[in-house]
């Protein structure tokens, strides 16, 4: 319970004080208000949403998927065609959006989320592919080919038009808090343990009586739910997709964030993306340089630290306060007793 | 009444036949033993049980239930638990956490019942925990319960495996060479805590190497050789029986 309270304090300082960095920028005397820097933020917010919803799927239950982009797209497309081809709010098709990519992830997982990880893995990389190429080919003259979809109306909140990056800012960073409060609260209950479960031995797992093929389902249509809405707020921010912002790469910068910045652990994800994502942005200028650093601290990682930058706590159980020494066999008659030392031998 | 009867079981790899036609009427309320020589077929009768494999042909029945060929999932859920022979746990996790998982198939809560904490959820945890610490205290581990479950003693870790399995509420346990690994103090406190199993109204049928300890626990044994039943009965009559001799030393020339 200790630990709960201190993680939701830190999370809520964390969200705090970005929250206070668009009024602060300005006033540093920041170049243009900080507009840039902010524009930069909220793409690290999109990638920290997708990366907080492929944890679902990488992190917790352990399966290979390469392929989030694929529902990332189909949510922003979505997005983007119900509000200029339908007239819905933006905001509106938030759901809808998230409900087709579950959908899409639904129908890709159910025969093949059985096989094992390299195999899935090349699956989910076919996924990618096959979703951009059907947005390039202008599949059912919906997606407007290789330029896309522009002219996406303005996101409105209680009257209110979100015009400037500030405001996309706290809509997006919002969401990113929220995702943090129900990512925490499903990875810290019986779904959530069962993932871990999974991930660790599958066959174990289901010899506890879990079912596995379920769970895994449902891990990977939810992870995809959210990048489907996470893809809404990509065209809000935007206001124009085209098949480029969904590319097999993308997958693997969020596949790079989950594992670099630790599976499974929420603040390693954090981590992660602000160290990917922001500092990519800060060596822009140097493109070429920036992938080779990139790649030589993915295999420095590999070799040091396989278990992330800061990687998964274990779950703290409140146990209820009853010692070690008090007799746990209570209210039964009879008490098997191997040895105490039994247990400690050779530990 | 039989708790678990299997009717002409049959399983083959190829053209290796590893269980032929097997039937066999498993009681409630007794330690029942399975022996027999390596590759007798001992461990893939307890993956057809356990819906790890299915059979070629024959059925299997729990309490008058047609169970052939359900996942390993439904068939724990039904009240059947096993362990593994080549031990299979969550490593890196607590051993509390290790014993939780057992508790999942008993558990309600779903997706929306994570996310809104509604009050039978935080009853059902609180109340997994507590079963999970009365496991471990159950089979001697309880101190232990925040250490990682790869770091135990071999022998250790085969008693967190019955503490997993009894905590999906079983009413038959599997435990497949429960003592393999073990030195002889932590033998003779397995039997005690095979005898407690069955004390608490577990029917148990065990595969194990160390007669010594078959033959002491174990109300009645069942040999397997080549996947056929050669003989089977109280540990005495096993004992004598030329079939079982000659299986496990072979024949006088």
């Amino acid at each position: 319970m200790i630990a709960a309270r201190r993680s939701l304090l830190s999370w809520s300082a964390f969200f705090a004080s970005l929250a206070a960095l668009p009024p602060l920028l300005p006033l540093l005397g920041v170049d243009g208000g900080g507009a840039v820097q902010i524009g930069v933020l909220n793409d690290i917010g999109i990638y920290l949403i997708l990366a907080l919803s492929l944890n679902i799927i990488l992190g917790h239950a352990g399966i290979f998927h390469m392929g989030h982009t694929a529902f990332f797209a189909v949510g922003a497309y979505a997005a983007a065609i119900l509000n200029t081809s339908c007239g819905w709010p933006i905001l509106s098709a938030l759901p809808v959006a998230g409900l087709l990519a579950a959908l899409l992830a639904f129908l890709v997982a159910v025969p093949v989320i059985r096989l094992r990880g390299d195999y899935l893995l090349v699956v989910t990389i076919g996924v990618v592919e096959i979703v951009r190429i059907c947005l390039v080919n202008n599949i059912f003259g919906l997606t407007g080919g290789a330029n896309g979809i522009a002219g996406i109306g303005r996101a409105v909140i209680l009257g209110r038009r979100l015009t400037t990056p500030a405001d996309i800012f706290y809509l997006i960073w919002s969401f990113a808090a929220l995702s943090v409060l129900l990512f925490s609260l499903l990875e810290n209950s019986r779904f959530g343990r069962a993932l871990n479960y999974i991930r660790e031995d599958e066959v174990a797992a289901a010899g506890c009586g879990i079912n596995t093929g379920r769970h895994k389902i449902q891990a990977f249509v939810l992870g995809a739910f959210w990048a489907g809405m996470a893809g809404t707020l990509f065209a809000v921010k935007t206001r124009l997709v085209d098949p480029e912002s969904f590319t097999f790469s993308e997958s693997v910068m969020l596949f790079a964030i989950v594992i670099l910045g630790g599976a499974g652990s929420m603040a390693g994800i954090v981590l992660g993306t602000f160290l990917l994502i922001g500092l990519q942005e800060i060596f822009r200028d140097f493109l070429e340089a920036r992938m080779l650093v990139f790649g030589a601290a993915m295999v420095a990682m590999m070799i040091f630290r396989p278990q992330g930058l800061l990687p998964a706590r274990a779950r703290r159980y409140d146990t209820g306060g009853r010692t070690g020494a008090s007799p746990g066999a209570a209210g039964r008659e009879k008490k098997p007793g191997p040895p105490a030392g039994n247990g400690a031998a050779g530990t | 009444m039989s708790l678990l009867s299997l009717r002409g079981l049959s399983k083959s790899f190829g053209g290796l036949v590893a269980v032929a036609h097997v039937s066999l009427e498993l009681e409630a309320d007794a330690v029942i033993g399975l022996i027999g020589p390596n590759g007798a077929g001992k461990t893939t009768l307890f993956n057809l049980i356990t819906g790890n494999q299915r059979p070629d042909s024959g059925g299997i029945f729990f309490d008058g239930r047609d169970i052939t060929g359900l996942p390993t999932h439904a068939v724990v859920r039904l009240g059947i638990a096993r362990t593994f022979q080549n031990i299979r746990l969550f490593q890196s996790m607590s051993l509390l956490e290790n014993v939780l998982a057992g508790r999942h198939c008993r558990l309600r809560a779903g997706l929306a019942a994570s996310l809104l904490r509604p009050p039978f959820q935080r009853r059902e945890e609180r109340q997994a925990v507590r079963r999970a610490r009365d496991e471990l205290a159950f089979v001697g581990l309880e101190e232990q319960r925040d250490k990682p479950a790869g770091g135990l003693s071999h022998g250790s870790q085969r008693l967190l495996e019955i503490a997993r399995a009894l905590a999906t509420d079983p009413r038959f346990l599997i435990l497949d060479e429960p003592a393999g690994g073990m030195n002889g103090q932590e033998t003779a406190a397995l039997m005690e805590l095979i005898a407690a199993i069955r004390s608490r109204g577990v029917s148990v049928l065990l595969i194990e190497h160390d007669m010594n300890l078959v033959m002491k626990v174990c109300r009645r044994i069942v040999v397997l050789e080549y996947g056929v039943v050669i003989a089977q009965g109280a540990p005495e009559h096993i004992k004598r029986d030329p079939a079982v001799i000659e299986a496990y030393l072979g024949s006088g020339e």
